[in-house]
């Protein structure tokens, strides 16, 4: 057998056996369904949902919140992390802060989200930019602070002016550390999307599947969880296409895979 | 062969003394340092690992200043890097994320030359250093002896009339050193630049330079200056060759043996 196909094989079997061992205990009736539905209810309910255009339009409107969240906070961090990097006093003033609102999570900012920006969609940015901010803040200050002294040393030396030392050899040397907190932050900015959708707003993935609870929908619940799973793993892949592009030049492609 | 006569000085190195730490342990890495380099000349700087050599090299590239003395370089007292001491680095320090053709760029970008300039003189450049198929290659994807020819074609774009140069065929095996070795000092008749050479290689310093400094081990100090009074292309098997050689191990063993000395010491 070609590796290839053997490498497929494996990686099908698990979920395989899983997915048959479920739907053979709902249709033996060990599992009550509206517990946890068969896996063919769950994909016929799927389908109802996509073919309604219900899917198609909450996937939307959680990828508009999870990409302009995301926007907004790594263009924030990108420039904060970035001074914070280059610039011992920056760094120096702003670290203590920094690390004391680090470990609050996003979720712990919902009551003053909602009472900072009511319902819809600016207190689901402001979660969703504060989820990405961290992540990316933070690899992106390590980035810079790593930049190997020698590259400085050579740029000094062909002539580099402060800024194009900064902008052609820092950031560019940092861009590995940069698109690894990019991605992380992604992942985050992604949970925190369907927390909000849960709280601030109507409609969304994250909000029908707590619609769907109401009517004890759990197909539906499922149907909408599966779509988040596939929606994160498209991004993610997305994500990895371009870092893989963008550091094209690095020694380390592994880590970007 | 070198003229007798003493060449109009580019680089002037004046009781250069670099001292490290702050406290009353200081070391003492250079101490009154004096020679200079004449216009056009080709100079290893010779000695174990420790005498300084590269703290010199550093020192007149303005990486880190001397603590006492003074070093004039192209007319000028040195004070901060600069474009006129183009720098080739021990390690390869190319911006790996630049391709070959932006490595060699950087310098005249830098100097915000017109684009067609910079074009053609890189295209130039390639060409002289057997660069110009892997162009738009990314250094990663180069050998370690490509990788020197990209970093003497970045440091030659900025037509400095100085080269300063760290070790730079250190990594390389014997074959590639001996190659790029060829290429320097035919770059070096070809453009009359004044070449500052870092080496612990004796052979590699009798092969290239028209004087050999050799360096004492901690404190750093002059110990001897060496002629290479043999006509070019040199041959290592000759007899003048392997007289030079023996003489010059002989000096750079007694350092190394202070510098064992020190080492078991502090041990």
């Amino acid at each position: 057998m070609p590796p290839r196909a053997r490498a497929l094989i494996r990686s099908v079997v698990v979920p395989a056996v899983i997915v048959l061992a479920w739907e053979g205990m709902s249709r033996a009736g060990v599992i009550n369904p509206m517990i946890l539905p068969a896996p063919s209810r769950v994909l016929l309910r799927w389908i109802d949902y996509l073919e309604s255009g219900e899917l198609p339009r909450d996937a939307a409107s959680s990828l508009y919140r999870v990409t302009m969240g995301f926007l907004i906070g790594t263009t924030l961090a990108l420039l904060l992390g970035l001074a914070m990097g280059a610039s011992n006093k920056a760094y120096a003033y702003l670290n203590p802060v920094l690390q004391l609102l680090r470990p609050i999570p996003p979720i712990a900012y919902v009551p003053l989200a909602i009472l900072w920006f009511g319902l819809g969609n600016p207190p689901a940015f402001f979660l969703i930019s504060l989820g990405a901010f961290f992540p990316v803040l933070m690899n992106t200050i390590s980035g810079v602070r790593s930049v190997d002294a020698i590259y400085i040393r050579a740029a000094r030396n062909l002539g580099a002016s402060r800024s194009a030392l900064f902008f052609r050899v820092m950031v560019p040397a940092a861009m590995p550390h940069i698109m690894t907190g990019i991605r992380v932050g992604f992942g985050v900015a992604f949970i925190v999307v369907i927390v909000a959708e849960m709280i601030a707003v109507n409609s969304g993935l994250g909000y029908r599947i707590l619609e769907a609870r109401e009517y004890f929908w759990s197909d539906k619940i499922i149907a909408g969880m599966i779509t988040i799973g596939l929606l994160g793993l498209g991004i993610d892949a997305a994500l990895a296409r371009l870092s893989k592009y963008l550091l094209r030049w690095h020694r380390g492609l592994e880590l970007a895979r | 062969m070198s003229s007798a006569s003493v060449p109009e000085p580019e680089i002037q190195i004046r009781g250069v003394t670099k001292s490290f730490g702050t406290n009353g342990s200081d070391i003492v890495a250079l101490d009154g340092i004096d020679f200079d380099v004449g216009r056009g000349e080709l100079v290893c700087l010779l000695g174990p690992s420790g005498c300084g050599k590269s703290t010199l090299l550093n020192a007149v590239a303005g990486f880190s200043l001397p603590t006492a003395g003074e070093i004039v370089a192209a007319g000028r007292v040195v004070t901060e890097p600069g474009p006129d001491r183009g720098m080739v680095f021990q390690e390869y320090a190319l911006f790996p994320w630049m391709t070959v053709r932006s490595n060699v760029a950087f310098g005249l970008e830098m100097r915000r030359e017109p684009k067609q300039r910079i074009e053609e003189t890189v295209g130039a450049l390639l060409h002289k250093l057997h660069l110009t198929e892997f162009a738009d290659r990314f250094p990663k994807d180069l050998s370690g002896g490509m990788r020197q020819r990209v970093a003497i074609a970045r440091v030659l774009a900025l037509d400095s009339p100085i080269l300063l140069m760290d070790e730079p065929f250190g990594a390389l095996d014997a074959l590639t050193r001996r190659n790029l070795q060829d290429e320097l000092l035919r770059i070096w008749t070809d453009l009359k630049k004044t070449i500052l050479f870092v080496t612990h290689g004796i052979e590699e310093s009798i092969y290239l330079a028209d004087r050999i400094v050799v360096m004492t081990y901690r404190p750093g100090r002059v110990k001897t200056i060496v002629p290479v009074p043999l006509d070019r292309p040199r041959d290592v098997s000759a007899p003048q060759f392997n007289d030079l050689k023996r003489n010059l191990s002989r000096m750079v063993m007694e350092e190394q043996d202070r510098r064992e000395q020190d080492e078991t010491r502090l041990n």
